[in-house]
């Protein structure tokens, strides 16, 4: 492919342009134009990426590799494959909407907001691209950093707590990915992703895996989750729960399912009870949830375990539609951060005992909340039902008590969306609604906009992904061939 | 009776003898050159003799495909030893240029124009002290192994007290000195049992004996072994051996902690792993698992005892004793693999030692205090390159990937695991997870908490209002650091070919 150029440019256009930002003494203003600029430089890397990318060819596309080291086997090589190239796409247009919104906003100490900010970008889209182990682990963690010191420093009151949890469990996990990555890469002779042998090795497994489900995350490894997502700025917290998550997820899929079969089928009981327990439980408490970003931040604990429960079910079905839904949860939950954002902004608070009765006098606050509510609560017609369709049919081939939960859980989803809209919007009006509180402006408006329209083209079409993302007619045996 | 003197390899001794020769020019400053240059005239002989002697060095490695001992068996000129010199002087270079605008031993309260009385010292000691080190990663036979390890040793202990204005400076000479001694005779006692037991001093003198006469259980071997594991982990900070570091560290002059805490440790691990495996390869499996729990105790009580304190500098040195956890790790597998990988564990390992340091003394400079985690606060945003840096440092430490650290901790866990002890790779990553708390802890200081809770002493630089001082030096030092550790990332195969070509060296 001639236009393996990008899958690099997209790691390290926005590295580079953090360096830019930290070396040059811009003015704020500058500063978060250039990493706008940048972020926009990255969704037109990535179209022109999805241009080139040949849906009709298997195996890795766009691949680059060079040597790391050698004498054990550790290279840069990255690549996408169709489902990576969806992820990819949802990190640079997050990425971008989230940039946007810290500019917008006026975060303090820019240079050091925005570098971090695009470092960020290229650690994510590293992770959805990385061949090589090694190279995957280091972006992994690489992720972590600027997310420890942009929550750490822009953080609410109890940030602290947060951070350190959140870097400690996301840690623990990781470092027993470490090891497993050192015990199979020594093993097999080889780092390589695409050339590594699959392992029968359930201690393997069970190092990745644990890594992929804390950062995901699935219950009971969820404990980082409410603190994270409360105590982050808006914008982080959109990020986390919409594309930071999805790494997990992924890693899932392109690691412990495509590399350790056996161990998959052997714990393939334990995952989907685990994920269920995340559907209904995180469902449960999103509608107990007292405040805004708890509805939200719970709500991505219950969808990180419905795409679980359609990786593991190891059914077409369920790997096209868990793809689908990657995609659409992370639009959906970027939106819905965003606008807590907004809604925290105008009141000061996300309480709903304080909300109330802002649908009206402003109508494109209530649109746009409506809008994101309904695809989220996966009325017919929108990517999520579709993407929750294909979930449950593929986890009923497994059995149908799975999709039985499932089905239970979206009921659940539907009651804590309602409630999420009808605290916020309607209602009396609550204490910290003044009057003087505006309408969504311009510029929020054209961060969230997109968004939305991206849920609704995926609305029309969502066999655009779900019928993209692995190469053949049968994504089951795409994965069981390890992609080639 | 005529006494045959051995032909000498003068070249293959050439980067000690520059160094030697340069300390001795430093010291002739004191006397000869006058007050006004003094200072400028003996930190540039250091510069002269640290440059002259990585030259030299990089000379020897490439011209020293095939290692020997030269000066009748005393001293090993191979790759082995010429890469870990560059490592030293480098490090000794940086530590010339941090040390420069404010010699430790300067008289600051003195009158301006007698300060400079006594640094010329200060710079022919830390030549004296590089010239041991290099010559002590070179030692053959267990003459020139103590011969060395004094001398570094002894010049070391003077630095720590140099500061005699500072408080606790002397006492950290003075513990140094005492525990060193300590480490020191256990060493040369457990060098005379080995004697006894095999009737050489030579490293492969030593092999061959242990081999050919069965000795590898012999009482004198083992003990001899077991005492020289420890008078060597005194020298590397390794735990139980490590009682000392955190007060030396603390006490010291931060420019010599930070001399100290990466030269020498480059130094011991070094020396270390040539004895085991020239000198006692047939009991490997005696000293690997003596090594691998000592680095399993050094992981454990660095890192545990790190995350209570609240003063940088002993913060940075427990992490000391658990970095030097890590390497052991390497070192205690005995094989090519983790010969290599203790090799390129150590040059980020340098620079990041050698940066974080000199970063606790620019804060320290700045407040005239000692540095605390709470006057840490607000440093990342006062003073960017520095904060970044030490950001870069801690995180590399943590094994992170932002700088070589990662990569380093990486190998050493192949190496173990490769060896077959998975337990060992377990036990570095949860040491790794405890670590990350304290770490995490000194970013937060200076970059999380707001500027109400700085704490300067009155009338500093920052309370007053005025800029920081211009340290253009020290600005250098770090960035080199920095450079390094960051590099050494991305640049691994390079380094690990440098790595791999030394370890060729060693009978592995």
């Amino acid at each position: 492919m001639n236009a393996s150029y990008l899958t690099s440019i997209l790691i390290w256009l926005p590295v580079a342009g953090a360096i830019l930002i930290w070396l040059l003494p811009l003015s704020r203003y500058a500063t978060g134009s250039l990493a706008l600029l940048i972020s926009f430089a990255e969704v037109g890397f990535w179209i022109k990426q999805a241009a080139h990318f040949d849906f009709s060819q298997p195996g890795l596309q766009m691949s680059e590799r060079a040597n790391w080291f050698g004498d054990l086997g550790v290279s840069y090589h990255v690549g996408v494959y169709g489902f990576s190239l969806w992820l990819v796409g949802l990190t640079v247009v997050g990425m971008a909407a989230c940039t946007g919104y810290g500019f917008w906003v006026g975060r303090d100490r820019p240079r050091a907001y925005f570098g971090l900010m695009l470092l960020l970008t290229g650690a994510t889209v590293g992770v959805f691209e990385s061949q090589d182990l090694l190279l995957f682990y280091a972006f992994f963690e690489a992720m972590l950093i600027p997310l420890y010191i942009l929550i750490g420093v822009w953080g609410g009151a109890r940030r602290m707590e947060a951070t350190i949890k959140f870097v400690i469990y996301t840690m623990a996990g990781s470092l027993l990915m470490l090891a497993a990555i050192v015990a199979y890469g020594l093993k097999a002779g080889t780092f390589d992703l695409v050339d590594g042998p699959a392992s029968a090795s359930r201690w393997l497994f069970l190092g990745f895996m644990l890594a992929f489900v804390i950062k995901a995350p699935l219950f009971p490894f969820h404990g980082w989750l409410p603190d994270a997502y409360r105590e982050a700025p808006p914008e982080i917290a959109a990020v986390l729960s919409g594309v930071i998550a999805k790494a997990g997820l992924y890693g899932m899929l392109r690691i412990a399912i495509t590399k350790f079969p056996d161990p998959t089928s052997f714990y393939r009981t334990t995952v989907l009870a685990l994920a269920a327990a995340a559907l209904v439980y995180g469902s449960l408490l999103a509608f107990r949830s007292p405040d805004f970003r708890g509805v939200v931040a719970y709500s991505s604990l219950a969808q990180s375990g419905l795409i679980a429960l359609g990786l593991f079910a190891g059914t077409d079905l369920g790997f096209d539609g868990a793809v689908l839904q990657m995609v659409a949860h992370g639009l959906i939950s970027i939106s819905l951060f965003l606008v807590a954002g907004a809604v925290e902004r105008r009141t000061t608070t996300g309480e709903f005992r304080l909300l109330g009765g802002m649908a009206r006098g402003r109508p494109a606050l209530a649109t746009l909340l409506m809008i994101v509510g309904v695809i989220s609560l996966a009325v017919p017609g929108s990517a999520s039902f579709a993407g929750e369709f294909l979930i449950l049919a593929g986890v009923f081939q497994r059995a149908w008590w799975w999709a039985a939960i499932g089905a239970g859980a979206i009921v659940l989803a539907a009651m804590y969306v309602l409630r999420l809209i009808s605290a916020v919007l309607h209602e009396a009006r609550g204490p910290t609604v003044a009057d003087e509180a505006l309408d969504l402006r311009p510029g929020e408006l054209a961060l969230v906009v997109p968004l939305v329209a991206g849920l609704l083209f995926l609305s029309a079409w969502p066999a655009g992904i779900s019928n993209h993302s692995f190469f053949g007619p049968s994504p089951s045996a795409a994965v069981k061939s390890g992609f080639k | 009776m005529t006494l045959n003197t051995p032909p000498i390899d003068w070249f293959g001794l050439s980067p000690v003898l520059t160094l030697i020769g340069t300390s001795f020019a430093a010291l002739l400053c004191a006397v000869l050159v006058p007050r006004a240059v003094r200072r400028l005239a003996s930190a540039g002989i250091a510069v002269a003799g640290f440059t002259a002697g990585i030259v030299l060095a990089v000379w020897l490695y490439v011209d020293s495909t095939n290692g020997h001992t030269i000066a009748a068996g005393a001293y090993y000129r191979d790759r082995w030893t010429s890469l870990g010199q560059i490592i030293i002087f480098a490090v000794g270079l940086a530590t010339t240029l941090l040390a420069m605008e404010h010699v430790p031993g300067w008289r600051r309260d003195a009158d301006p124009s007698r300060r400079d009385d006594h640094v010329a010292e200060f710079f022919a000691l830390l030549l004296a002290s590089a010239a041991g080190m290099a010559f002590f990663v070179g030692a053959a036979n267990l003459i020139t192994l103590f011969l060395s390890l004094e001398w570094f040793s002894i010049a070391l202990y003077v630095m720590c007290a140099i500061d005699y204005d500072l408080q606790g400076s002397l006492e950290a000479g003075l513990k140094y000195l005492v525990v060193g001694s300590f480490g020191a005779a256990t060493l040369l006692f457990g060098s005379a049992l080995v004697y006894g037991a095999t009737g050489k001093v030579s490293f492969d003198g030593i092999a061959s004996a242990v081999g050919s006469q069965s000795l590898t259980s012999d009482t004198f071997v083992v003990v001899g072994i077991a005492l020289m594991v420890a008078g060597l982990g005194f020298k590397m900070s390794a735990a139980p051996f490590h009682m000392w570091t955190p007060d030396v560290y603390e006490g010291a002059p931060t420019t010599v902690t930070a001399w100290m805490s990466s030269a020498t440790k480059v130094a011991a691990l070094l020396l270390t792993f040539r004895v085991m495996t020239t000198a006692f390869p047939h009991n490997q499996h005696l000293w690997g698992w003596a090594f691998a729990i000592i680095a399993t105790i050094s992981l454990a009580i660095g890192n545990f005892a790190a995350l209570v304190q609240k003063n940088v500098k002993r913060i940075l040195a427990y992490s000391a004793i658990a970095q030097a956890g890590f390497m052991l790790i390497g070192l205690s597998t005995g094989t090519a693999l983790g010969g290599r990988a203790l090799m390129y564990y150590l040059i980020p390992y340098a620079a990041s030692a050698f940066g974080s340091f000199a970063i606790v003394a620019a804060r320290e400079r700045e407040l005239g205090v000692p540095v605390t985690l709470d006057n840490l606060a607000g440093f990342g945003w006062e003073r960017p390159f520095l904060g970044v840096a030490m950001w870069f440092f801690v995180f590399g430490f943590a094994g992170l990937p932002l700088t070589g650290g990662f990569v380093g901790k990486f190998y050493v866990f192949a190496a173990a695991y490769d060896h077959g002890w998975a337990w060992l790779v377990i036990v570095g990553v949860l040491a790794t997870l405890v670590s990350l708390y304290y770490y995490l802890g000194i970013v937060r200081a200076m970059y999380m908490r707001g500027p109400e809770e700085l704490q300067l002493r009155p009338g500093s630089v920052a309370l007053s209002g005025g800029a920081p001082a211009k340290e253009t030096l020290l600005h250098v030092a770090v960035g080199a650091a920095f450079v390094v550790s960051v590099g050494s990332l991305f640049a691994v195969q390079p380094l690990i070919d440098l790595a791999q070509h030394a370890a060729s060296a060693l009978p592995l």
